[in-house]
Order: structure tokens, then C-alpha cells, then sequence
């Protein structure tokens, strides 16, 4: 089963594609054969020159959903495609809120398998992927064995956007099947939360904190240490099922994937699940009572000491700088 | 209301995990736990069925060698009985395969309401709640991190990556919740007792009327992963801050 043709669901956001979604076009674009996006919203028309940039030649347009979650009516509309013979031969879906419900949907709707979580993509006759384990000490390489189309579902970070100066992509329009009740969710308000600072997955530098704080109230240490580092704040799994910080801080295996330039694990063990998310930071520091904790065999600078009286004294010396 | 909480028993991710020779899958032959991340959506469920004015509140699981010990931690916090599949002919199942299993044994209880985790901790594929949505063709609201139930709709506030949607369905429905977002009670002595009683019926694929055996995907190598160079580990003589100062003064980052 070659590989001649490539779909990969880009997500578009008011200021054009997420990140992660020129990520994949550029893995596609690697793998050979064509490149093609699909994509929804009322703008996917204006959003034809970026796809093309990035690989896509054609960009199949769901149109617009109004007030639907995703999941449903894309995977919808690809199954109907695929059903009808005018699928691709493998679907890169990055790792996002909306992507894993729209590579659920469609596994099930074609009952095809899914790969997910994964972080490098192998050319060749058939697509062979690799997903970290144990906390990324391990790679498992995989690939499907059955009747394609194969779907893929691509973490964050896994590969670097890069222009291919391709062309505008062409719209092509992909209709909508009758879904039903799985197409009933509905939303109804959107709330945009304020943040200062740069996004968690895009920041150079993340302070990340964890159980080793003692008590939710000490993980202002934490914000204040990101604002004075023009960084991000982030946090381990413990914190977040604590009820400490939201999900959306949560950096890790169930969290997001960062790769800053530094990152400062203030408090944090280092279990496999946090590890994965961020073993990939160019400079990593940790500050941690207990020497035998596992953050610091990935520590390019670990200070054994107590977070207590580490971190007030890193803020006194930051704003003094 | 009736409400079905699609649980996972996994290895105990604080022991030291592996691959099994031969299959490459977690071995998963030791005891099993109840995973953290399903605490919080049997107690979001026992929250829901009571403000709902009563109802029961269903465990579905699927696990190797009939085990029972998480899904005893469930029934302690107050879960009424459990499903539990059980068959060699499912070990290694991908997601689908699972998410075939528990839609046919949620169908069994015809519940108002299915309750999963937004993903599992050990295999973290993060597909299976939507997958049984779809196999039941109903919809799905995924990532909630409040939930309330208004007559016959649930009312949802979903994570999004620049803050959060209110989203409603039409029950039946499937959410899935993340961590964090109700305080799961511990179980009491009494709650212990009682779970001792309450019924656990075990079932295979074939009893469910699911296919097993072609999972449609393969292991091909699992090699170790490139290691980072080891760092300088120092112990805090009060200078511990000053380091850093200097390490991020090294990077040119301040």
C-alpha cells in the first residue's frame, strides 16, 4: 500500500493555522506524494495561501460548522470521501482538543484502527510511526497492517514547521453526510481566559511547578518566576489532579509537549508521565530536595535543595538583575 | 439518572513498568489499581446521580484475568455494580477493539449518562470515550471541566486552548472530564464493606458479540531512546539561586 496521497486536518484559529498544523503538512510533505489539508470554518478560503505554503495543494473545505464541535461532522465528512473511493491512503491528525475527537469519530465511523501519540513518522511503503514510552526512555516503533486509510495523530512539536513555498491550495468543497444525534453537542458561549505572557507550548523559557511546592498557594512562586523570565507557567500532573492550577498548565504525557530553550522544574519528581512532555527543552534545570529524584538525570543543571527558600531568593535575584 | 463510568484498572504507574517479551504490550500481569484519572468521573457521576434526585451509578471496565481490585475502589466510593470483560482473546486490543467492547456493555444498562476519563494514564490513546460515542451514535463532549445536568441536557464547560466553551448535549451523551475537576471522596470503612457484596458481572468479547484477534496494527521495534548528557546536580549551600542566575546568564536568556 503506497503512500500516494496525504490528508492532514489543519485546525484554523482567527490568526491562521495552529502551529501544530503546519507541523504536519511539513512531516507530509516529507513522506512523498501529494499533500492535501482539510480544513473548516468560515475561513478556510483565506487560509488557502498558508495550507499551499505549506504543502497542501488542495484544500478540501468542510465549510462552516457554526456552533458544532468539530468531531463529528469532519470525521464525517472524511469517512463519506473515503467511502467513496476519493479517501487518501493516510490522515495526519495533530494531538488537540478537537483533533483527537475528530480521529475517535472517524476511527469508528470507518472502523479503521488509530496510532496516536505519535512523535516521528517513517516514510515507505507503509508509514511507520514512533511513540515514545516510559516516560520517553523508550521508542516503539509501529505501523497498521490491514486496509488503509491509516490515521495518524501527531503530537505537538514532533517535527518544525517549515515553509515549502508552495502555491495557493485550491478549494475544494467536502460535503457534510447526516450525522445524526453524534452531531448534537452544541456550543453555546466561548470564553477567552487573559493571559500575560506568551502560550505555555510557544514560550523560550517555561517555570514549571509540583508537589515539592507544598501547597497550592506557593505556586504564585511560580507565575511570578515566568513573568520575570518573559516565560510561561507550567505544571506536573499531581498539582493539576490536586486542583492546585487548570489542565491547562499541565505539562506531560496527558498535558502538553513543550521544547523551550529553558525549563525550570521547580518541586517537580520527574515521573515518566511529566518527563515525556518535556525531556525535549534545549536547557533544563531542576530544583528538587531529593537528590534521587528522577528529574535530575535530565537536569542540565539540578540544585538539590529546598524550593522554599530556592525559588524567593532566584525572584529577589532576577528583580536585582 | 443513570449513569455508566467507563473505568480502567492499570499496572501501579508508580512501579516500575515493561514491555512484554515477545508481544512488545505493557505487562499488565501484576496487580492492577484503579487508574487516578477515573476517580474523578465516578465521583463526578455519584455527584450528578445525586443532585439528579437518585440513580445508579454503573462501572464498566475491560481488564486481563477477571481483575477486580480497582473496580472494588470504585464500588467503595459508592459505585451500585460493575461490568468487567475479561478475556484472553482481548489481550493487546487497540482502542477501537476496546471501544467496541465497553459500547457493548454500556448498551446492557441503557444509561442516561457515560462518564470516561479524557484519556488513561498507562496506554494514554485518548480516543476510546469518542469512539464509543460513535459505535452508540451519540454525541460527545470531551475534556470537561464542569458538568451539570439541566432536565434532559448536559451542560458542559470544555477546555479549549484559548480558555473554555460552554457546550450542551442532549442526553443520552458521552463526556469525558480532566483531573482536578471534583475532589474524588476517599472511601469509608462502610463503603469498603458494602463493596465486598455489591455485583460484578464478568463477560467475554464473544458474550459481547465483538470480533478479537486482528487488532489491525503491529509492533515493529522498540528501541532505547537517545539519553540526555548528564548535568551538573549540586546540593544548595545558599547558593543555589546565584547558579541559576549564572546558568541563565550562560544562555544569554537574562
Amino acid at each position: 500500500m503506497a503512500i500516494d496521497k496525504i490528508w492532514v486536518v489543519a485546525e484554523l484559529t482567527e490568526s491562521g493555522p495552529t502551529t501544530t498544523s503546519l507541523e504536519l503538512l511539513t512531516a507530509a510533505r516529507g513522506l512523498g506524494g501529494t499533500v492535501e489539508a482539510v480544513a473548516w470554518g468560515p475561513n478556510t478560503a483565506a487560509n488557502a495561501a498558508v495550507l499551499g505554503e505549506y504543502g497542501a495543494t488542495t484544500v478540501h473545505d468542510v465549510g462552516d460548522i457554526a456552533d458544532a464541535l468539530p468531531g463529528s461532522p469532519v470525521a464525517g465528512a472524511i469517512a463519506q470521501a473515503i467511502a467513496g473511493g476519493q479517501g487518501p491512503d493516510a490522515i495526519l491528525i495533530p494531538t488537540s482538543y478537537d483533533g483527537r475527537d475528530i480521529a475517535g469519530r472517524l476511527s469508528a465511523r470507518c472502523d479503521l484502527p488509530v496510532l496516536t501519540n505519535i512523535t516521528g513518522l517513517v516514510g515507505g511503503d507503509t508509514l511507520t510511526t514512533q511513540h515514545p514510552v516510559f516516560g520517553g526512555t523508550q521508542i516503539v516503533s509501529a505501523k497498521f497492517t490491514g486496509q488503509g486509510p491509516g490515521i495518524y495523530v501527531v503530537r505537538a512539536k514532533s517535527f518544525a514547521a517549515e515553509s515549502g513555498g508552495g502555491a495557493p491550495a485550491a478549494v475544494s468543497p467536502l460535503s457534510v453526510p447526516d450525522l445524526g444525534a453524534t452531531n448534537a453537542s452544541t456550543v453555546v458561549a466561548r470564553h477567552v481566559e487573559e493571559r500575560t505572557g506568551p502560550k505555555l507550548d510557544e514560550a523560550a523559557v517555561v517555570v514549571s511547578g509540583g508537589r515539592g511546592l507544598g501547597e497550592a498557594s506557593n505556586y504564585a512562586m511560580v507565575e511570578e518566576l515566568a513573568k520575570l523570565l518573559n516565560g510561561a507557567a507550567g505544571a506536573s500532573r499531581a498539582i493539576v489532579d490536586a486542583g492546585w492550577v487548570p489542565y491547562a498548565h499541565q505539562v506531560g504525557q496527558t498535558g502538553k509537549t513543550v521544547k523551550p530553550d529553558v525549563y525550570l522544574a521547580c518541586g517537580i519528581s520527574g515521573a515518566t508521565q511529566h518527563m515525556v512532555g518535556m525531556k525535549g527543552s534545549k536547557n533544563i534545570i531542576a530544583i528538587n530536595k531529593d537528590q534521587d529524584a528522577p528529574i535530575f538525570t535530565v537536569a542540565d543543571l539540578g540544585i538539590v535543595g529546598d524550593v522554599h527558600k530556592v525559588m524567593p531568593a532566584l525572584i529577589e535575584a532576577l528583580k536585582a538583575h | 439518572m443513570n449513569v455508566v463510568v467507563c473505568v480502567k484498572q492499570i499496572p501501579d504507574p508508580a512501579a516500575p513498568q515493561s514491555l512484554e517479551a515477545g508481544t512488545n504490550t505493557l505487562d499488565r500481569s501484576g496487580k492492577l489499581i484503579l487508574d487516578d484519572s477515573d476517580a474523578y468521573g465516578v465521583e463526578m457521576a455519584l455527584q450528578l446521580a445525586e443532585q439528579a434526585g437518585g440513580g445508579d451509578v454503573t462501572l464498566v471496565s475491560m481488564a486481563p484475568n477477571g481483575e477486580t481490585s480497582g473496580l472494588r475502589t470504585a464500588l467503595a466510593m459508592g459505585a451500585a455494580s460493575a461490568v468487567l470483560v475479561s478475556d484472553d482473546a482481548l489481550k493487546g486490543a487497540d482502542a477501537l477493539t476496546t471501544a467496541k467492547v465497553l459500547a457493548a456493555a454500556i448498551k446492557k444498562s441503557n444509561p442516561d449518562l457515560i462518564v470516561a476519563a479524557t484519556e488513561s494514564s498507562d496506554g494514554y490513546t485518548g480516543t476510546t470515550p469518542v469512539q464509543v460515542a460513535e459505535i452508540l451514535g451519540l454525541p460527545s463532549i470531551t475534556f470537561a471541566k464542569a458538568v451539570a445536568i439541566d432536565g434532559s441536557t448536559v451542560k458542559v464547560e470544555r477546555q479549549t486552548e484559548s480558555g473554555y466553551d460552554d457546550v450542551t448535549a442532549p442526553l443520552p451523551a458521552v463526556i469525558t472530564v480532566t483531573a482536578g475537576v471534583v475532589e474524588p471522596r476517599y472511601p469509608s470503612f462502610k463503603g469498603i464493606m458494602a463493596a465486598k457484596s455489591k455485583p460484578v458481572e464478568t463477560v467475554t468479547a464473544a458474550d459481547l458479540g465483538v470480533a478479537t484477534g486482528n487488532w489491525g496494527q503491529e509492533i515493529t521495534s522498540v528501541d532505547e531512546a537517545e539519553a540526555r548528557a548528564a548535568g551538573e546536580i549540586v546540593v544548595d549551600e545558599g547558593d543555589g539561586a546565584q547558579r541559576i542566575v549564572n546558568f541563565l546568564e550562560e544562555l544569554k536568556v537574562i
